[in-house]
């Protein structure tokens, strides 16, 4: 009887071993085959980045997912240039780029690449926190970048939000640690979070998301004066168009349950905020590819999930969304 | 106390004789538990070190949906861990209970390869975290049915010590598998594939060795006692005295116990620790809780349970004085701060369990042990959120110093509550 137990156990082992074996074994073979049947490669990165471009994390299945690739804005679905650097989140300017990078392995690290014209890496530093939201300013001076921290907030390991602003390079500040004023009133509670920045192009004016006990507010800051205050309620992620008339963002609307978004977009000078025809919930900070559409990623249904697209959709609640580049995130448009 | 604890003492295993022959061997019932909970261990742990990356950057979902999700994994286990406890003690079946909760922990791997959206997610972890808190009172209860009351220390010190290896074994397997497979989707799937194989070996050997120990005396549940009794019964004996005093203890010093993250964070605050090696810390730690684990619990077994309670508390009052004042400074400091945090874990975590369990009736014993885990971790939660408040306001050191000062009053005072147990060499209240 106990022999029998024994075998049985033996039995399940190998098999249920083998089989998550196996599995391996056989992902790893279609990973393969799939970097030597990979239709990406082609474009040249010098052509490409030399015309308007649009710089973007790769999502397609193949040696260069999760990848800095880059496509001409003219041809987004067309052949892709690749810049072998892996990272999480980019973005990018005419004349600068950013890479937020994580590397996994028993000791998890997480890195912040800055990068020139032509996506070559410049400089190198560590980051804390898993990397959520990067932005460069227009003239390419300020970078802003939000992490999750875990560890810093009451509860043991329960999440809070690092969101760090650098000039030239040089780190001017964590913006929670900056003033900042909710209708009037300091915002000093200890579970505050901020996230989500986007610069204006005075080179000292910018917008970030800020949290406490489950509201959220759009905070317009300035970086001399390092304070922020409160514009509206519900408004995540803002991001500015190119004209600096609108800023777009995610809104949880009424829905309480948490996690699912739709996007705005607020006209600055009327006041007025339409909400967009996309209807899906977007969990991205979008970026404008001109001064009527805007992009943002989104994961594919079901078992797809690892993959995302990005879409475009118009800034004024007309149309309807439609897939600008495919198996792409963190798209940043470079003219 | 009770006559069922002086009934105890009998052969431990009684589907398995060779227990009976070498009377101070580990009984099967717990080295089987062990290899349950190493398997299991590998199996959760290989999860939670990809998740946040898997959420984050495979899943692309922004802090607030991450928050959610990680505060449900925080949150559900300690919520329903006294369910489990009842359950089993109702039924007296603590085996087939423990298997239901990992029967849940493994369908949840399942639904980890078919989940994407946020909901989904939320439902999955949710569900692996239901299984977690619901198996640990009846497991926990029949290693100490399965354990003869003098060895109850050593026989949880090695569960312990197996269930910790798995935790280290797990990470450095996810580890691997991302390495082998570099690509998105495919990498974290074959790491979610290897977990759920690992899950169902440890149900498949959680049901064919574990023996099906009932908690009572099995002859005596069969017709004299109806259900409703049996629960009556079991509600007031929760709130006897001897139970009352250990909860009270558990409750208080865990109201002390700053969470090893925090002290981490203390660590690479006030030396040259950059935040990268937060996961060395937790492997150190475990390390550490892992190879002591079994030599206090044999301490405790000789000298008195709550005696080597309290005094694993002294070592975390040494962490505390020792992050404060930046000792030595650099390596070493952190070295011995990791030692003692391990030692006091060791000194702590299943030497509770025994305590528990020698303070209740045998028929609530799965009961007993799920609401002293319970209380101690609702009060190490209440004191994260106000050491994390102390720590805003006041500073790192400052915060330390008074968490030092509140431990030694609550040592004081634990001292003085469990003073009947301190006083019998056994630490057994007859």
């Amino acid at each position: 009887m106990k022999r029998a137990r024994l075998i049985a156990i033996m039995i399940s082992a190998v098999l249920c071993l083998g089989l998550a074996g196996g599995h391996l074994i056989y992902v790893r073979a279609q990973g393969s085959s799939a970097m030597i049947g990979s239709p990406e490669s082609a474009a040249n990165s010098v052509s490409v980045l030399a015309g308007p471009h649009v710089v973007f994390r790769s999502s397609s299945l193949g040696a260069h997912y999760g990848q800095l690739s880059a496509v001409p804005l003219d041809d987004p679905a067309g052949a892709r240039a690749n810049l072998g650097l892996n990272c999480e989140r980019t973005y990018a300017t005419r004349t600068a780029g950013v890479c937020l990078f994580a590397n996994r392995g028993v000791i998890q690290w997480y890195g912040i690449i800055m990068l020139d014209g032509q996506l070559r890496s410049t400089e190198t530093a560590e980051l804390v926190g898993l990397p959520s939201r990067v932005r460069i300013s227009a003239d390419s001076k300020l970078v802003a970048t939000t992490t999750f921290v875990a560890g810093h907030s009451y509860a043991q390991a329960a999440f809070s939000t690092e969101t760090i602003i650098r000039r030239d390079g040089k780190y001017l500040g964590n913006i929670e640690s900056w003033k900042s004023a909710v209708n009037d009133r300091p915002l000093r509670s200890v579970d505050r979070n901020f996230w989500g920045v986007t610069f204006a192009d005075d080179d000292d004016t910018f917008y970030a998301t800020a949290a406490s006990r489950g509201t959220t507010w759009l905070m317009r800051g300035s970086i001399k004066g390092k304070n922020m205050i409160s514009l509206r309620t519900d408004a995540e992620c803002p991001s500015l168009s190119p004209d600096q008339s609108k800023i777009a963002y995610k809104k949880r609307l009424d829905s309480k349950t948490p996690g699912v978004w739709r996007l705005a977009v607020l006209d600055l000078r009327t006041g007025q905020e339409a909400l967009l025809a996309e209807t899906r919930s977007v969990d991205d900070q979008v970026e404008w590819l001109d001064n009527s559409r805007l992009l943002y990623g989104l994961p594919r249904p079901g078992s797809e999930a690892t993959t995302s697209d990005v879409w475009v959709v118009p800034a004024d609640g007309s149309g309807q969304p439609v897939v600008f580049i495919p198996e792409a995130s963190s798209p940043a448009v470079v003219r | 106390m009770y006559i069922t604890l002086r009934s105890l003492p009998k052969p431990s295993d009684r589907e398995d004789s060779t227990s009976v022959l070498q009377r101070r061997g580990v009984p099967a019932a717990v080295l089987a538990f062990g290899v349950v909970s190493l398997l299991t261990d590998v199996s959760s742990e290989a999860v939670a070190a990809v998740l946040p990356l898997y959420i984050t950057a495979v899943l692309g979902m922004g802090p607030l949906a991450y928050g959610f999700i990680d505060g449900i994994y925080q949150g559900v286990s300690a919520a329903v861990r006294i369910l489990g406890g009842v359950w089993s003690d109702s039924t007296k079946r603590p085996k087939w209970v423990a298997f239901v909760g990992y029967l849940a922990s493994a369908l949840s791997r399942v639904g980890l390869l078919l989940a994407s959206g946020f909901a989904s997610i939320t439902a999955v972890v949710a569900v692996d975290r239901l299984g977690k808190g619901l198996r640990t009172g009846p497991r926990d209860s029949l290693i100490a049915t399965a354990s003869d009351p003098g060895d109850r220390g050593r026989n949880f010190g090695v569960h312990r010590a197996m269930d910790t290896a798995g935790a280290l074994a797990g990470p450095l397997l996810a580890f691997a598998v991302l390495a082998a497979i570099p690509l998105g989707l495919g990498g974290y799937h074959a790491v979610f594939v290897f977990s759920l194989a690992f899950a169902v070996l440890g149900l498949i050997v959680l049901a064919l060795v574990v023996p099906d120990l009932r908690t009572a005396d099995g002859n005596a549940t069969s017709s004299d006692q109806s259900t409703r009794r049996r629960i009556a019964l079991r509600l007031s004996d929760l709130s006897q005295p001897a139970l009352r005093r250990v909860l009270g203890v558990a409750g208080l010093l865990g109201l002390v116990t700053v969470g090893d993250g925090f002290i981490y964070l203390s660590l690479s605050d006030a030396g040259s620790l950059a935040a990268k090696y937060f996961p060395l810390l937790f492997v150190g730690t475990s390390a550490a809780y892992m190879a002591l684990a079994i030599p206090l619990g044999r301490v405790a077994d000789r000298l008195g349970r709550a005696r080597v309670f309290l005094t694993g508390h002294i070592a975390l009052l040494a962490v505390y004085v020792l992050t404060a004042s930046g000792v030595g400074g650099g390596v070493w400091s952190v070295v011995m701060a990791l030692l003692l945090m391990g030692s006091f874990y060791a000194a702590t975590d299943g030497v509770l369990s025994a305590l528990a369990t020698q303070s209740v009736p045998e028929e609530s014993r799965a009961s007993g042990i799920a609401a002293a885990q319970t209380v101690v971790a609702l009060a190490r939660f209440a004191c994260s959120v106000g050491f994390g408040l102390l720590w805003q306001l006041t500073g790192r050191e400052a915060a330390l110093w008074v968490m030092a000062a509140a431990l030694i009053v609550g040592l004081a005072a634990a001292a003085v509550l469990l003073r009947p147990l301190l006083t019998s060499k056994s630490g057994r209240s007859a």
